[in-house]
């Protein structure tokens, strides 16, 4: 039995008036990938923000590593060792490859530590190694989730939080995307990862939580939910 | 041709000024996305701060230089600790609205505290003319163009290779973004007030030795000048920005030295209005492309 490393308990989120997520309770054990599918609006984007810092929840409580994230500020967050792949990749324009990757390490002092994890993302990623120099806005959609996500990495989490990496990208990078969100898991990164594409990530992830309308409404193995007439028919086009 | 290198240095002394407010200007615009219309004020307090520590202090030139730099620098974090950022989330136009409030503050503030008189900036450093070929260039030209220089070369050098530097670009950026790289926000806007602040303390300081007469109001035409620079350079480039400073400065002396004095302000709007119509996006501004 590996042990918990994220566990949100009762979290419900607000904008305004608008409940956008409801005593959702879900957690994560120490090298697992779980999901989180649900349609669009059901609240997996505002957990992921919440979890990150960036949305302060109404109730309930996050609790990473024996730690509660409730009241902690985003950067004091990335510090405990919880990085984000943001919605929309969200790269920086305007900076180099190389910059948006030094970025990503930016709580760290280990200079040695640093030039190392760079070059084992560019060993990872060789078009990010080609293209270092470049303004990373040059990058092709494809290409820039490759970057946020070895930015994330850079910053060296001990879990890694994915909001739909595969949205919008073409067909034949997003078999990739996947490729290495299971790659990176096998050498020891817990994942919890939000998908529209709920068929490719159920099938990456050893466990899955169902969304709607801001509720967990069902949780299993991948394989049981990817199976289940129900979610089959709600989110997997039958 | 020697009247025309006479007032190409006359220009570019007055365009330094420009230059270094522009900087300031466009930096804080950068990250808080605000017209700080305080800035010419800070730069105003900057001109007090040597007025006062070279007559009753008796700094020398340098020193007051530094410390005029430090005192804005602070006025600067204050002013946007305060002012600015409970305001972050709220509509532009309410902080907007603000900045020209600090900026009445700190005119009537000054007036009401050293009254309005116009001073004499003390002569710290004795002025020596050099003529070359006819030219005439002062010993004060020549620092107001070297500091000038060297305040320039030292912001690019910050925000380009530093890890400072990058974290104020990420969050002019992206705040959400840089959040999530673990960059405090607060942090780093204040620090970015705190450079851009330090260089219109500095240009306060070199327009009172150049000038020689300082007022509470005198910050007013020169911000909104610098906002024009800024403009004019592109919003979003250093270089630009200096550039920028230096065009207002040489147009504003070649049109005085048509003899056209009184339309020498009326000049550089224009070129505002020439620029917003048909470069928008200023000489070295950035090209906006959304990638999907």
């Amino acid at each position: 039995m590996s042990k918990e490393i994220l566990e949100v308990d009762q979290l419900s989120v607000n904008y305004g008036a608008i409940k956008a997520v409801r005593d959702v309770s879900f957690d994560i054990k120490e090298g697992e990938i779980v999901t989180l599918i649900g349609a669009n609006g059901a609240g997996k984007s505002t957990i992921l923000k919440t979890i990150s810092g960036l949305l302060k929840p109404a109730n309930g409580e996050i609790v990473f590593l024996g730690q509660s994230l409730a009241k902690l500020t985003a950067p004091k967050i990335v510090a405990a060792g919880v990085s984000q792949v943001p919605e929309g990749r969200r790269i920086f324009a305007g900076m180099t490859v190389k910059e948006n990757l030094q970025l990503g390490a930016y709580l760290r002092k280990d200079k040695n530590g640093v030039e190392k994890d760079m070059e084992a993302m560019f060993k990872r990623f060789p078009i990010l190694k080609e293209r270092q120099k470049q303004d990373a806005a040059t990058l092709s959609g494809g290409e820039q989730q490759m970057l946020a996500m070895a930015r994330a990495l850079m910053a060296r989490p001990k879990l890694l939080l994915l909001d739909e990496p595969s949205m919008g990208l073409a067909p034949i990078y997003i078999q990739e995307i996947f490729d290495i969100i299971k790659s990176i898991n096998k050498e020891g990164m817990t994942v919890l990862l939000i998908e529209q594409n709920a068929r490719q990530a159920l099938s990456i992830a050893n466990r899955g939580y169902v969304l709607a309308s801001g509720e967990v409404k069902m949780t299993g193995s991948g394989q049981d939910l990817l199976n289940d007439p129900a979610v089959q028919k709600a989110y997997l086009g039958g | 041709m020697q009247t025309f290198f006479q007032q190409l240095i006359n220009g570019l002394s007055l365009g330094s000024i420009y230059a270094l407010l522009a900087l300031g200007y466009m930096i804080v615009y950068g990250i808080s996305k605000l017209l700080n219309f305080a800035h010419g004020d800070v730069y105003m307090l900057g001109a007090y701060w040597g007025y006062y520590t070279i007559n009753y202090l008796h700094f020398g030139f340098i020193t007051a230089l530094i410390t005029a730099m430090i005192v804005c620098g602070l006025a600067g974090v204050i002013i946007e600790a305060v002012a600015y950022r409970p305001l972050r989330n709220a509509p532009r136009v309410a902080a907007l609205i603000t900045a020209i409030g600090v900026s009445f503050f700190l005119e009537n503030g000054m007036s009401y505290l050293v009254t309005s008189d116009t001073r004499n900036f003390p002569q710290v450093i004795k002025q020596k003319t050099f003529d070359l070929g006819g030219v005439m260039i002062s010993n004060i030209q020549l620092i107001i163009l070297v500091t000038t220089l060297i305040l320039t070369l030292g912001l690019m050098y910050i925000i380009n290779y530093t890890k400072t530097g990058r974290a104020m670009r990420s969050v002019s950026t992206d705040y959400d973004a840089a959040s999530l790289m673990g960059i405090n926000i607060n942090h780093t806007v204040s620090i970015t007030f705190a450079l851009g602040s330090a260089l219109a303390g500095a240009a306060g300081v070199l327009i009172g030795l150049y000038y020689n007469s300082i007022d509470p109001l005198m910050g007013m035409t020169p911000g909104i000048k610098a906002f024009v620079a800024a403009v004019l350079g592109g919003i979003g480039s250093i270089p630009g920005a200096a550039v920028g400073g230096f065009l207002i400065g040489l147009l504003e002396t070649a049109v005085q030295a048509m003899g056209f004095s009184a339309f020498r302000d009326a000049a550089v709007y224009i070129v505002l209005i020439v620029i917003l119509l048909v470069l928008p996006g200023g000489l070295f501004g950035k090209k906006q492309v959304e990638k999907v």
